[in-house]
């Protein structure tokens, strides 16, 4: 470290052994066209030039920088590269599959009707229609959306509070005792039950409870709420431990009650990665298909109520579509709607997204006042 | 704190609207079609009945329960295409009504059925006749003709390229291409290929080694994909690819072979699919009223499609209520009929039941009766 | 945490907060009381199926001769899974958190929290439909280049939908949970360790070895295990991707199977025993993820030394 203090003369003090500004544009210009020329010899396509390339430059900037600026530099730049290649990488898949998403659900989502109505009445008579003659595509997703909103939002009233109080017990009054280290050990344990459990466990329960044949949206809520837990509680803890102690222990030093620092002091500070934590629990279940197949019927109407009656939902909605097309022999009408459901459980999770936003940042406490 | 309150009630205000608006502007009537007129005939039916069961039934039960509800006001049907077992096991802890199977019922199923439905336990009914197509993707050949063995070697893996002289032999006019043959089965456990191994373990019992199962035997390496349309898709994806599927789902661009049946090759249909069914036997120690079909694979009659999978509907014999049996006895009755049959050879492409099925079918339905 | 003892003064806060303090008891209990309810009920359908005399299990070999290989199958997958995801997952948080300018970063992790939201159906309509059909050379390129390595041994599939296949659509699942939480984690380094970090004349990338990592370790493995979690317990995108088969050190061939996929594949058509091996199966999965998360506890307790938390 001490090599640095060096004194050198005045004016290049600053930049003396480093890379000038252009550096990395040069090396990136030298890395693609020699990354092109490789590839003209072994058959030229964008994806291989891509990666090439972006070895070649990772190579050329890390060598140059280690020649000039010394083996502490030239890490530095590694780690630079392989963070945004890193970032590239994960691109690449995302953005294919969301392309493939717009691509093929928009023409679903624009088609007059897909949003106000429901599956009810619609036979592969219709589809085959539509696909012989070109007549219009009918048929809706509106009694799906209406039970998507209904069972994730009962869900989620299920399980925020009762993940978010556990991870409360966890962090603030567990101390390490046994029941607080076996609740974290078995929470861990819980992200581990795959959906179709879930779903069964919740069928059966509700079987045993409710009677035989008991099928509602509200089932599907437990269900989904025995995967959602798990995950609420793992985020807000993470994100409950790391309040600094300083501000507990600055409230506590008021006259602060315990739970009143609780709700006051530390999840406010916390409170945008726990909502972070909740939209990404939210998200992780409002795609299930399992769960909800085993617990909620199928429906083809509409069902306003959450706790009678067979209820459809997105993600079972795209699975019986792509799966089941409603007319075998022509599955064009059917996968155009699948398609155009998914697109629509993205906004929904979208808006979801901008939502879990704007609550933390209502409650979060005002910075740098 | 004066903004962050107006904040939050503006939120809750929106979340609030927002559910509203949702809820204010659906419509169940997406096809435009304006009330059907009550024109049921026999008694007046209301009540939702509710079934679960195969997912090869799908399609026709959409149509069905649609045609159902608009000519009986107030009753309606729900169906869930969960699975064949699933649907069984349904009917027999009394969670469903009525069942949709792709196989009957199995012997201690039967046995355990009369604790719900009655001293005659549970009535199997045959309601979709479904061909099932050995289907394949070679670019210039289009007909085929395929015995038992040939097939069953073919999935076997025992056959490498389709110029092999065991398809030559069947096809002197034909000009095969020196391709791949690739083999695509089910990875689900499925009721086709619980009827297509039956029909390879009994017509081609020497080739074919395994028992028959909903399960393709695991010791075969070969592709495979999920569904119906998952093996479809596979194997309009890959040439040389082969598979069997439901008829009504193979499109245009794949060939579909005829299957030596007796001296012939017979090119499926839904004439010759019903044929074949019509050729199979009752199976013992059901019910009076039972309609289990234990088909004949072996067939030699001209013109029949052994290759065929019938679904059943597993109803009651005895309900609880008479309005439940009143229900299911209208609701089964339309299923079999001339215009139910239509409606779901229409809109599923299933092959209709012949006109003596009908008749036995529609005798069993009559002896539904309510615990009395 | 030793700063519970200030609490002494009397009045209406002291019963709110034995209210508060049971009622965050209630809820951790109540979580016990599911995960036992989910394991009886796991437990109860499970055993007919291991008790039952062998030739009646699928396979004809008895229930361990059928969950062997699938459960080495889920691990295959899973595994390939977190190699693939984990260093991309932390590389693109850290980008969010550390490299990238400011209004882009946070645009960044909304596109990345939204990506956790796909149906997994879709990822597998996409994963059968377009990954497979284009990965499929480079499975055949993989095979006659290195193909004297067991992985990677020929013929490759001619589909694509291999377990390699498998794990990488699991890899792109899980991205966006690992990435998510340790992203916020990142951004909570306290900033006094980093200024001081790159006071002392560190360059950014040992200003993170040094402050950031150390600091976000057990949320780093937390956030890989909720991505475990879902990588062993995902069903339907692997049913739709894989080609299923016979257990098969080749990653490039068709061939593998996952519990999950195979519950979800069979549970359908099943009836009697076959419901109880299937929850027997699900039993087995139940357990591995136990014993990964015992290994990882471990893993934290032993590094608790090195957490830069508190």
């Amino acid at each position: 470290m001490t090599a640095t203090l060096t004194p050198v003369k005045k004016r290049s003090a600053l930049t003396k052994g480093q890379l000038p500004k252009a550096a990395p544009y040069i090396v990136l210009a030298l890395a693609l066209i020699l990354g092109a020329a490789i590839l003209a010899l072994i058959g030229f396509n964008a994806f291989g030039w891509g990666i090439v390339s972006a070895m070649l430059f990772t190579v050329g900037l890390v060598g140059w920088s280690a020649a000039v600026e010394g083996s502490r530099r030239a890490k530095d730049k590694l780690a630079t590269c392989l963070v945004v290649g890193a970032f590239l990488i994960s691109l690449l898949p995302l953005v294919s599959v969301i392309w493939t998403v717009l691509v093929k659900g928009l023409p679903g989502l624009l088609d007059p009707g897909f949003l106000g109505t429901s599956m009810n009445g619609v036979t592969g008579a219709f589809d085959n229609k539509s696909v012989e003659n070109g007549a219009p595509v009918v048929g809706g997703i509106y009694h799906a959306l209406i039970g998507t909103v209904q069972i994730t939002l009962l869900a989620t009233v299920i399980s925020v509070p009762v993940g978010l109080l556990t991870s409360i017990y966890l962090v603030e009054y567990g101390d390490d005792r046994p029941l607080a280290r076996a609740i974290t050990f078995f929470v861990d344990v819980m992200t581990g039950i795959p959906s179709i459990v879930a779903g069964l466990f919740a069928a059966a329960f509700f079987f045993a409870v409710a009677g035989p044949g008991t099928k509602t949206g509200a089932v599907a809520a437990v269900a989904l709420s025995v995967l959602m837990i798990p995950v609420v509680v793992r985020s807000s803890e993470e994100m409950l431990k790391i309040v600094p102690n300083e501000l507990r222990e600055a409230a506590y030093a008021l006259g602060v009650r315990k739970w009143r620092t609780i709700l006051k002091v530390v999840i406010p500070t916390a409170i945008s990665g726990i909502a972070s934590g909740v939209t990404l629990a939210i998200a992780r279940v409002i795609g299930e298909t399992a769960p909800i197949l085993v617990t909620a019927g199928f429906a083809t109407s509409i069902n306003n109520n959450v706790f009678g009656g067979w209820m459809a939902s997105l993600p079972t909605f795209i699975y019986t579509q792509i799966l089941n097309p409603t007319s075998p022999s022509n599955p064009g009408p059917s996968d155009q709607r699948a398609w155009g459901a998914a697109l629509v459980l993205i906004i929904l999770v979208m808006l979801l997204n901008l939502a879990a936003r704007l609550v933390a940042r209502i409650f979060a406490p005002k910075a740098g006042r | 704190m004066k903004a962050s309150r107006f904040g939050r009630n503006a939120a809750i205000a929106v979340i609030a609207a927002g559910a509203l608006a949702l809820t204010a502007c659906g419509s169940d009537n997406a096809t435009n079609s304006t009330a059907g007129t009550p024109a049921a005939s026999g008694p007046k039916v209301t009540g939702t009945l509710t079934g679960i069961g195969s997912s090869a039934q799908g399609a026709a039960m959409d149509v069905w329960k649609t045609n159902f509800a608009s000519a009986n006001q107030g009753a309606q049907v729900q169906y869930s295409p969960d699975g064949s077992g699933a649907g069984r096991k349904a009917i027999l802890d009394g969670s469903a009504q009525f069942a949709g199977s792709d196989a009957y019922l199995k012997d201690d199923e039967y046995a355990s059925s009369k604790a719900k439905c009655g001293p005659d336990g549970a009535l199997n009914i045959p309601v979709y006749i479904s061909p099932i197509a050995v289907a394949f993707n070679l670019p210039d050949v289009k007909d085929l003709k395929l015995d038992a063995a040939t097939v069953a070697k073919i999935f076997r893996g025992q056959i490498a390229k389709w110029n092999d002289p065991a398809i030559a032999a069947l096809n002197p006019d034909a000009k095969l291409p020196d391709l791949k043959v690739t083999p695509v089965n089910r990875s689900d456990d499925s009721g086709t290929t619980q009827n297509f191994t039956d029909y390879l373990s009994a017509a081609a019992s020497d080739v074919w080694t395994d028992k028959s199962s909903g399960v393709w035997p695991a010791s075969l390496k070969g592709e495979n994909a999920k569904g119906t349309s998952g093996v479809v898709k596979t194997v309009t994806d890959t040439p040389g690819a082969v598979t069997y599927a439901d008829d009504s789902a193979v499109s245009g661009k794949l060939g579909v072979a005829q299957i030596k049946v007796g001296n012939g090759f017979t090119t499926i249909s839904a004439d010759a699919a019903a044929k074949a069914v019509d050729a199979g036997k009752p199976v013992e120690g059901r019910a009076a009223n039972d309609l289990s079909i234990k088909l004949d694979r072996k067939t030699t009659i001209e013109g029949a499609y052994p290759i065929v999978l019938v679904s059943f509907h597993v109803v009651c014999s005895t309900y609880d209520s008479k309005e439940t049996a009143d229900l299911v006895k209208a609701f089964e009755n339309y299923v079999v009929s001339d215009a139910g049959q239509k409606a779901a050879a229409e809109s599923a492409k299933s092959a209709p039941l012949s006109k003596a099925l009908q008749d036995k079918a529609a005798k069993s339905i009559e002896s539904i009766k309510a615990k009395s | 945490m030793t700063t519970t003892s200030l609490t002494t003064s009397r009045g209406a806060g002291r019963a709110g907060d034995k209210v508060f303090s049971a009622a965050t008891l209630a809820a951790g209990c109540l979580i016990l009381a599911v995960l036992f309810g989910v394991a009886l009920f796991l437990v109860i359908q499970a055993v007919p199926a291991l008790v039952a005399p062998p030739d009646k299990i699928q396979g004809g070999a008895g229930f361990f001769a059928y969950i062997w290989p699938i459960v080495i199958g889920t691990l295959i997958a899973a595994v390939i899974a977190l190699v693939i995801a984990t260093p991309v997952a932390i590389g693109v948080a850290l980008f969010i958190s550390h490299f990238a300018p400011r209004r882009l970063a946070s645009g960044l992790g909304y596109v990345i929290d939204l990506l956790a939201a796909i149906p997994s159906v879709v990822y597998g309509a996409w994963g059968a439909a377009f990954l497979a059909r284009e990965i499929s050379p480079a499975y055949g390129w993989l095979a006659s280049n290195l193909g004297w390595l067991p992985i990677f041994q020929g013929p490759a599939s001619a589909t694509g939908k291999t377990i390699l296949t498998a794990g990488i659509v699991l890899a792109v699942m899980v991205l966006p949970i690992i990435t998510s939480l340790s992203r916020e984690i990142f951004l909570q380094t306290p900033k006094l360790h980093e200024e001081a970090a790159l006071a002392l004349g560190a360059t950014r990338w040992e200003m993170i070895r040094m402050a950031v990592l150390p600091f976000g370790r057990p949320g780093i493995i937390s956030a890989i295990m909720l991505g475990l979690g879902r990588a062993l317990g995902e069903t339907m995108a692997v049913a739709l991707v894989l080609s299923s088969g016979a257990l098969t050190a080749s990653l490039i061939q068709s061939g593998n199977q996952t519990i999950a996929a195979e519950i979800a594949l069979n549970f359908p058509e099943a009836s009697g025993l076959k419901v109880s091996t299937l929850i027997a199966a699900g039993l087995v999965l139940f357990i591995i993820t136990l014993g990964v998360n015992m290994l990882a506890r471990w893993i934290i307790t032993r590094h608790k030394e090195f957490s830069g938390a508190n």
